[in-house]
């Protein structure tokens, strides 16, 4: 144990943040109320560091602040202008992946992944549009299953891992073939042990898992990431 | 009145607008800034838009363009657009992304006609549709894009002021939306 001072504290772009043992530089920032961009990170399961929009400058050396300890006296950089870049651009590079349609999509304003690019000051997709052709998985009675919106953060996995005790996902594939597998006899949600009480149910920071039949349910400017500049 | 009275006249900007494959909800976003069209107006002239109906574009300050790249004559729009226009700006959703009409994009064209009007239409009046709906910035360079469906009014009214000072676009928070 040190002593209150220094050694309890890092340095997150010039603000203390204190620290605790067995803490991540993300958790420990979370608990602290500061935000690390971030999108496969969830406080309930394990860290994965897929999709690296959390990297950071820890001692000037890029890390995935969702899985680097925090320690003490260190000086972390998040919001740089060159980290802020690499940011937008890995954000833009997982909008041309999928199929995002912002303005169809039950998840809007809901959406970790527009949230993120709409913080980000993302306007355009700067890429070519890949439009890959993954048809829609609509077999489980209240779950939709939507993977042109998967962003394969693995948040279902882990949830349905370390939360259910199901397995029910996994990631299968490689490079830009890389996809969500269902643990099923016919590889479909419908015929898998996912239930709509499940935390992998709700656990998708996208519109790529969804319990049925509460779509658009709450009014723009109601929304999770609506703030009082939302029109409507 | 003297003419050594009157103030200096200032060149007001010219700008074109078009919607290709879009449903003419940006502009009526654009419409939307309300009673600040009379201050715009004093400050801008239209040149091709849906509210001159001038059917071609001249030399422009700025162009603003709605909608994707459905089909063959609004590539060639563009083209036109990208050739007079010194600011190009990618207006909504659907010039940005596709939009909407890129749902299309894992469907064959022939059999979506076919499905729709129950035979390919041949006719010379109807423009060839793109196999893939396209964003817009995939075959002309854009200066500017303005995400939103619709965009809001005062995201308009921002970049319109920006524009009309020399301002590089600003992007305020909240005025970033994609829905």
């Amino acid at each position: 144990m040190s002593a209150a001072g220094r050694d309890d504290f890092f340095e997150l772009d010039g603000q203390r943040v204190p620290l605790q043992p067995g803490d991540t530089i993300l958790r420990a920032a979370a608990r602290a109320g500061l935000d690390i961009p971030h999108l496969c990170w969830h406080p309930d399961v394990s860290a994965s560091a897929s999709c690296r929009l959390c990297t950071v400058l820890a001692d000037d050396r890029p890390v995935a602040a969702c899985v680097a300890p925090a320690v003490a006296g260190q000086k972390v950089e998040c919001r740089t202008a060159s980290l802020d870049t690499q940011r937008l651009r890995l954000l833009q590079m997982l909008f041309v992946e999928g199929n995002h349609f912002c303005p169809g999509c039950e998840k809007s304003g809901h959406c970790l992944l527009q949230a993120q690019a709409e913080r980000a000051g993302m306007t355009d997709l700067h890429f070519e549009a890949l439009n890959p052709e993954r048809p829609v998985d609509a077999s489980h009675p209240d779950v939709l299953f939507e993977p042109n919106r998967c962003i394969l953060c693995q948040l279902c996995v882990r949830a349905s891992d370390e939360m259910d005790g199901k397995h029910v996902f996994a990631i299968g594939g490689h490079g830009i073939a890389t996809r969500l597998l269902i643990d099923s006899p016919s590889g479909r949600l419908g015929d898998s042990a996912l239930s709509v009480d499940d935390r992998a149910a709700h656990i998708c920071p996208v519109g790529a898992l969804l319990p049925k039949r509460v779509g658009f349910a709450v009014p723009i400017g109601e929304r999770p990431f609506d703030t009082e500049d939302t029109r409507g | 009145m003297s003419a050594a009275a009157a103030p200096t006249p200032v060149r007001k900007l010219r700008v074109a607008t078009v919607s290709l494959g879009g449903c003419f909800g940006c502009h009526m976003s654009l419409l939307d800034i309300d009673e600040r069209l009379f201050e715009l107006i004093e400050k801008v002239e239209f040149d091709r838009s849906p509210l001159t109906d001038i059917k071609t574009v001249g030399p422009c300050d700025i162009g603003l363009v709605e909608g994707g790249l459905c089909n063959a004559e609004n590539v060639e729009v563009l083209r036109a657009f990208r050739a007079h226009c010194k600011v190009l700006v990618a207006v909504g959703a659907c010039a940005i992304t596709g939009g909407l009409p890129a749902l299309r994009n894992h469907l064959d064209v022939g059999d979506i006609l076919q499905s729709v009007y129950a035979r390919v239409p041949d006719d010379p009046e109807l423009p060839l549709p793109l196999n893939r709906v396209l964003p817009i910035h995939e075959v002309v360079q854009i200066d500017v894009a303005l995400p939103g469906c619709p965009p809001p009014a005062d995201a308009f009214w921002q970049l319109l002021q920006d524009l009309i000072a020399g301002r590089a676009p600003q992007h305020l928070p909240g005025l970033i939306r994609y829905d």
